[in-house]
């Protein structure tokens, strides 16, 4: 691993004016990513801000009478997964986190780092998507629609921070992967919503630019709420990816099925 | 520029300076050569390198030494009470949950991160929670009956 300068910052106004000062810093999350990445020499950043010594980013808040949850950044996978008011309000959610990775990368992995990440097979944009979220950074507050930008980029500006992300309740909601047996990552994920604007559904680990709505599929359902309303709807192979683990075709097709069962068990 | 670290493993308070770069299994290993923590894909896919972090197990090969600043850090060489086993130990030896022994130390720590989260796990969740730990030799038969009887063990 390349040398690099380290900080551990105990307030916010410290940890977000050292990122300003140095340009090639990256904010340090969990790492479960980002260590991985430095080790192969993917990324090569000159400084390390960590944001462990701030409390204010970590833990989990039942906003506007149980109508929404606030998850901190820096609140590890494990911990939202354990989360009895995560289980009582979005039970999807605790299950993904739940599922994300093995266990040991759920103690330190956190909900800030993996979405800023934003990597393509990663489950929490799913989530994030399909529940129609919000991203709360140290700056403004960016929908969910407007935050996945492709594959590894988002709309977050340099230096910005990821505080927490807002979760509103849906009516119902489920998550099914496929999961790749090696990295437990996502070969494709769909998570389905019933929220008060209607249904969503969000694709991890299929699409060539990350993760997606179906359109398609959520106009039906909001026709239909039932696994049959979905079976007629195929989404176009020529968007999806193809990588050793599997084709394009076979992506289409597991995004059929994971999104009919989803809707089945939410 | 190294800078000051301080932490307690199995146990002991240690104080000293390190890199930012030195991984936390690079550190258990060199300085303080407690080279029972073992880096097999270096990865952070196999969990050889599990070690418990303030009781969590977590791997070692896949965070900084510098991200265990203040922790608590338990290594396979913390387990055992001078010549008597930690009963998940025991319980691995009796069972031959081990063949080459590789795996075993961040097995055992897995295992014993789970003590008290789950009140006699089932075989089926002893095996999902056993998800980051690969063994290449003994088929993990063995493994989970060791683990049943350790958490049993832990907690009689």
């Amino acid at each position: 691993m390349q040398p690099f300068a380290y900080s551990e910052p105990t307030t916010l106004a410290k940890a977000t004016g050292a990122a300003a000062a140095n340009a090639d810093s990256r904010y340090l999350a969990g790492g479960q990513s980002l260590i991985a990445a430095m080790k192969l020499g993917l990324s090569a950043p000159a400084e390390l801000v960590d944001l462990a010594r701030l409390p204010e980013l970590r833990g989990i808040k039942v906003e506007g009478n149980g109508a929404a949850l606030t998850v901190g950044a820096m609140t590890p996978h494990a911990e939202v997964a354990a989360s009895m008011e995560v289980g009582a309000r979005i039970a999807a959610l605790a299950a993904l986190a739940g599922g994300i990775g093995d266990r040991q990368v759920r103690n330190r992995g956190t909900l800030g780092g993996s979405l800023a990440n934003d990597d393509p097979a990663a489950d929490y944009p799913a989530a994030v998507l399909g529940l129609a979220a919000t991203v709360n950074t140290n700056k403004r507050q960016i929908a969910a629609d407007d935050f996945f930008k492709g594959l590894f980029e988002t709309a977050l500006a340099p230096g910005e921070l990821i505080m927490s992300v807002t979760f509103p309740v849906p009516k119902k909601a489920a998550y099914r992967k496929f999961r790749n047996p090696a990295s437990r990552f996502a070969l494709v994920g769909v998570f389905v919503a019933q929220t008060a604007q209607g249904p969503r559904v969000a694709v991890t680990g299929a699409g060539s630019r990350g993760v997606f709505r179906v359109k398609s599929m959520e106009q039906a359902l909001a026709r239909d709420w039932s696994a049959k309303a979905l079976e007629s709807i195929l989404v176009p192979a020529s968007e999806l990816q193809s990588d050793l683990h599997a084709s394009a075709e076979y992506r289409a097709h597991l995004v059929g099925v994971l999104a009919q069962r989803a809707v089945a068990e939410a | 520029m190294k800078i000051p670290f301080s932490l307690t493993v199995n146990g002991k308070p240690v104080s000293t300076e390190i890199e930012p770069r030195a991984l936390l299994v690079e550190f258990l290993r060199g300085p303080l050569q407690l080279t029972g923590t073992h880096v097999g894909c270096d990865t952070a896919q196999c969990g050889a390198c599990t070690v418990l972090v303030d009781g969590k197990p977590m791997k070692s090969c896949n965070m900084l030494a510098i991200q265990a600043q203040g922790a608590n850090v338990t290594t396979i060489e913390g387990l055992a009470q001078g010549d008597a086993l930690h009963p998940m130990q025991a319980a691995f030896r009796k069972h031959h949950g081990l063949q080459c022994g590789f795996c075993t130390p961040g097995m055992v720590l897995s295992a014993v991160g789970l003590a008290g989260q789950v009140k006699q796990p089932s075989e089926a969740q002893i095996r999902e929670a056993l998800d980051g730990n690969f063994c290449r030799c003994t088929g993990y038969h063995n493994i989970v009956k060791a683990v049943q009887e350790g958490l049993a063990d832990m907690t009689a």
